[in-house]
Order: C-alpha cells, then sequence, then structure tokens
C-alpha cells in the first residue's frame, strides 16, 4: 500500500512537472510565433519588421503584452455577458489541453528515474485530438454569437461550417494513416518511424490532405474565413479588446504550434530523424529534433499565409467537400489496397 | 487595328487544365517568389530605411523649418523690416520691430532688428517666399522637418527655436538651399 502510494505521489509530481514545463513552453513558443509571424511578414515583403524592442526587436511579444493588458477591457451593451467572457477562455483552454498526448521525445533520465516525455499516453491520442480540435469551434462560435453583432455572427457561422467541413477531410487522411499503422496511439505511432521511416513517403496523398486541413483548421490564411479583416472587420473578434482579443489571436498561435507538432508526429517521424538517437543527450535529443520539426512546420504555415490570398467562401466550401474529401476516400481505399497486398 | 503600345495582351477566358485547378503548382511558384524575397532580406537586402538612425539626403527644393541666420560674426541678419510677412500668403509670419542700443553691436548686425519674431508652423504652407522676399538673406527653409506637439501652442515657433546658434557646430547650412534660390533668381531675370 505505501509502495503504491509513494509510486504515485512521485508519478503525479512527475506530471505536474511535465505539464507545467510543457505549458510554460507552448506559451513561450506562442509568444514569440507573434514575434515570428511579424518578422517573417516582413521579411517576405522586403521589410524588416519589428527591431525597436531589444536587439531586433527580440522583446516585442513582451511589449505586446503589456499592451494587451493594459488596453480598455470594452464590452459591448448588447453582449451576452456570461459568454462573452466565456468565450476567449474556452478558445485557450480548448488549445492548451491538446498538447498533453503528443510524444515530446521517448525517455528522459532525471535522478536515475526514466520519464516518459509525454503527459498521457492515451492510446487513442489522435482521436483525442481531433475531438479536441473539434471542440475549438466552440470558442469560436460562442464568441462570435455572444458579441452580439453581424460581423462577429458571419465569422463565427463561417468559420464553425469551415472547421466542421475540413474534420471530416482531416479524419479521413488521419484513418489511412491509422490503417498502414495499426495504431491510434501518438506514442505507437512515433515508435514505428524510426530513423528515416517515415510515415509521409507512403501517405503523401494523406499528408497533403492533412496539411490543408490543418491550415483550416487553425483558420490560417488562406483559409482565415473567421477573421477577415477585408469583409467582416476581424470576423468572430470584432467586439473583442484587450486581453480577451489577446487570448484569442495567443490561442491560434497554440493551435497552430500544436497542429505543427502533430503534422510532425503522424507524417514526419516525431522524434526521429536518421543518424540522430533521440536517447542521445540523455533523451534530450529527441525534443530537440521534434522542436526543429514543428519549428519548420510554424515557418511554412507562416509562408504560406503571406505567399496565397484568401479563398473565397464558395470555394473554400469547393475545395472542402467536392475535392478534399473525395481525395481522402480515394487515399484511404488505395491505402486499404495497399495494406492487404503488402500485408504491412 | 495598330496598337499604341505593344504591352497589350489578349484575354483568354479559357478553362483551367487540371494542374491550374488544382492550384498546388501555382502555390509552389508563388511561395518560391516570395522565399527569394525572404532570402534577400535575410542577406541585409531590405528597402526600409531606419528613420531616426539613417536619414535619407532631401532634395535641394526640400522646404521645412525655416532658420534665421547669424552673419560670420555672430549678429542676426534679420532687420525687422517685414517683407517676408508681407510675401507670406498664409500669413504665418509675425513679428515687433526694436531698436538696437549700444554694446549689441555683436548680437545684431543692424540699426534694427526683430525683438520678437514668430513664425506660425500650421498656418506655414513652406512655400518659400519668405526667403526669396528677404532683402538680408536672413531667413532660409532648411531640410529640417517640424516636429509633431500636442497643442497648437506648441506650433508657434519664437526666436528660441529659429535663430541659429552662434558656435560654428551649430550654425545650420544653408549653402545647397542658397544655391537653389540664386539660380532660380538668375532664370528669372535671364527669362525677362
Amino acid at each position: 500500500m505505501s509502495i503504491l502510494l509513494l509510486f504515485s505521489a512521485g508519478f503525479i509530481v512527475e506530471k505536474i512537472i511535465l505539464i507545467s514545463v510543457l505549458f510554460a513552453i507552448t506559451l513561450g513558443v506562442a509568444a514569440y510565433s507573434t514575434y515570428g509571424e511579424r518578422k517573417f511578414a516582413a521579411f517576405f515583403q522586403d521589410r524588416l519588421g519589428p527591431d525597436r524592442a531589444g536587439p531586433w526587436g527580440i522583446l516585442q511579444p513582451l511589449a505586446d503584452g503589456v499592451k494587451m493588458f493594459t488596453k480598455e477591457d470594452f464590452r459591448p451593451n448588447e453582449a451576452e455577458r456570461w459568454l462573452y467572457i466565456l468565450a476567449p477562455g474556452a478558445f485557450m483552454f480548448v488549445a492548451c489541453m491538446t498538447s498533453a498526448v503528443i510524444p515530446w521525445g521517448t525517455q528522459l533520465t532525471v535522478f536515475g528515474t526514466p520519464v516518459d516525455l509525454q503527459v498521457a499516453d492515451l492510446n487513442i491520442g489522435i482521436l483525442y485530438i481531433l475531438g479536441l480540435s473539434s471542440l475549438g469551434v466552440y470558442g469560436i462560435m460562442i464568441g462570435g454569437w455572444s458579441s452580439n453583432n453581424k460581423f462577429s455572427l458571419y465569422g463565427a457561422i463561417r468559420a464553425s461550417s469551415q472547421m466542421i467541413s475540413y474534420e471530416l477531410a482531416m479524419g479521413l487522411s488521419v484513418i489511412a494513416v491509422v490503417m498502414m499503422t495499426g495504431t491510434l496511439s501518438l506514442r505507437e505511432m512515433a515508435a514505428q518511424q524510426t530513423g528515416f521511416n517515415w510515415n509521409v513517403w507512403y501517405q503523401p496523398l494523406g499528408f497533403l490532405i492533412f496539411f490543408i486541413c490543418s491550415l483550416a483548421e487553425c483558420n490560417r490564411a488562406p483559409f482565415d474565413m473567421a477573421e477577415c479583416e477585408t469583409e467582416l472587420i476581424g470576423g468572430y473578434h470584432t467586439e473583442y479588446s484587450s486581453m480577451k482579443l489577446g487570448f484569442f489571436l495567443f490561442a491560434e498561435y497554440i493551435n497552430m504550434f500544436i497542429s505543427s507538432a502533430v503534422t510532425a508526429t503522424v507524417f514526419f517521424g516525431g522524434y526521429n530523424f536518421p543518424g540522430l538517437d533521440p536517447n542521445w543527450l540523455g533523451g534530450f535529443m529527441g525534443p530537440i529534433v521534434l522542436f526543429a520539426k514543428v519549428f519548420f512546420f510554424i515557418f511554412v504555415f507562416m509562408w504560406i499565409r503571406w505567399t496565397i490570398p484568401r479563398f473565397r467562401y464558395d470555394q473554400l466550401m469547393h475545395l472542402g467537400w467536392k475535392s478534399l474529401i473525395p481525395l481522402a476516400i480515394f487515399n484511404m481505399l488505395l491505402t486499404g489496397a495497399g495494406v492487404l497486398y503488402f500485408g504491412k | 487595328m495598330q496598337s499604341l503600345t505593344n504591352r497589350s495582351r489578349n484575354v483568354v477566358n479559357k478553362k483551367m487544365n487540371f494542374w491550374e485547378r488544382i492550384y498546388l503548382v501555382a502555390i509552389l511558384k508563388g511561395m518560391w517568389t516570395t522565399l527569394k524575397h525572404f532570402v534577400r532580406v535575410m542577406f541585409g537586402k531590405s528597402h526600409t530605411v531606419r528613420y531616426p538612425e539613417v536619414k535619407r539626403p532631401f532634395a535641394p527644393v526640400w522646404r521645412g523649418w525655416h532658420v534665421l541666420k547669424r552673419d560670420e560674426k555672430g549678429a542676426e541678419r534679420c532687420t525687422a523690416c517685414g517683407l517676408c510677412a508681407v510675401a507670406c500668403p498664409a500669413e504665418a509670419i509675425t513679428m515687433t520691430a526694436a531698436e538696437r542700443e549700444k554694446g549689441e553691436e555683436h548680437l545684431y548686425r543692424e540699426e534694427k532688428y526683430a525683438a520678437v519674431y514668430e513664425i506660425n508652423m500650421l498656418r506655414c504652407i513652406f512655400c518659400g517666399l519668405c526667403e526669396e522676399a528677404c532683402p538680408k538673406e536672413a531667413i532660409f527653409l532648411t531640410d529640417r522637418i517640424v516636429p509633431s506637439d500636442y497643442a497648437r501652442q506648441g506650433f508657434v515657433f519664437g526666436k528660441d527655436l529659429l535663430v541659429e546658434g552662434v558656435e560654428p557646430e551649430k550654425r545650420i547650412d544653408v549653402s545647397v538651399r542658397q544655391k537653389h534660390i540664386q539660380e532660380k533668381k538668375w532664370a528669372a531675370e535671364t527669362a525677362h
């Protein structure tokens, strides 16, 4: 009994530390994604970007945070009060939850005890992520509806229909990977892709569909229907100001970070890289490799955003329902045939 | 019909083929273009001028913040004749003349001087007629930008902001502007 208690106490402390570190890293990466976004946007447009706060503008996220906190927290009179307050929190909460199932590395050895670099090894990890990303719609929907503003409502409706449509194609493209790997656990998926044996070589079409859908899920350009500055002012967060707006924007960057991590884990071998054993440096090699991949994908996200103009709403729906879903089903059939034939 | 330039293109509303319809090729092409820009800026070839540290040179025709010049001994050249105020189409210039006392010869070049000289920078249209009107080469428009302010009163520039310093390093170089005005005057004379 006492051994069990000791074990569980150590287990809880380990997980709490892991969660705190992960939370801090997630927030840090999200904060610096805003900086990176502005910097990269500038570079893509032959500008220099923020360079006044600290060397190369490195303190810009801090200045932005101070600005967000000190702005007037305005609430429209006609807004649905509690839902209006709840929405940014809900969006942020869902965004932060997703990182729990991502295996950041194999194992760390701290004071002689092995520590799994994953908060929770759910055997349905990928389902958990898909489920939570669909919960993310609620934050946008509640925020857009409770603002009592027609532009916000338009943004929210667009965002939710977009996210629901693209979740289908995303799920179908993931199913193909699941059929191939035979597991829903992200940990096992990452462990199977040793060396250069990445899923993307077997599932190039699946990856393409997944990546396009994850752009849409994150409400990033070219699918930023939810915001649409030109038509809808700011979309679902038109009426938000101060740190409530900050939460929405921040959560979008967290979503981007997480979906980059999921893409890297599911299709690009997670913490594996040929020639680099994830157990090197006391287990730190895995997270380093994974983070390199994650940063690369974040860069690609930004690269795409600053290259491609926004789709029209009907084009978006057309692409989602008439192109991506049939393609994903085709890919699924192809994978099924391949699994039957090669017996993998 | 013959076209005036050879830049015109016939617009063809043809159906997109498969590769065009899936957008991917066009997207990759676009990303290649933006990447080239990205790399160029990464290697320091941006068009941005970091303004307060780096200032682009102004053209000689640029007309900004006025200066009241001193002569080589440091005495103010302005004699408060009022020609600039008369020439000013915006009526931005006001002045009060005063007589030079004994012992002030090092301060004012001639017997009369401007005790108060004010230019309202909100009224001023920076046309440069004052410097053309000035018979003493006392007022010039320089390449300095009039700074912003919170109150209207802050834009009424008195002598403290207009007269240049006595020390050589506080003198304001107007030779380019001076030459430009001279050339303009000569051109006007030869045209007659």
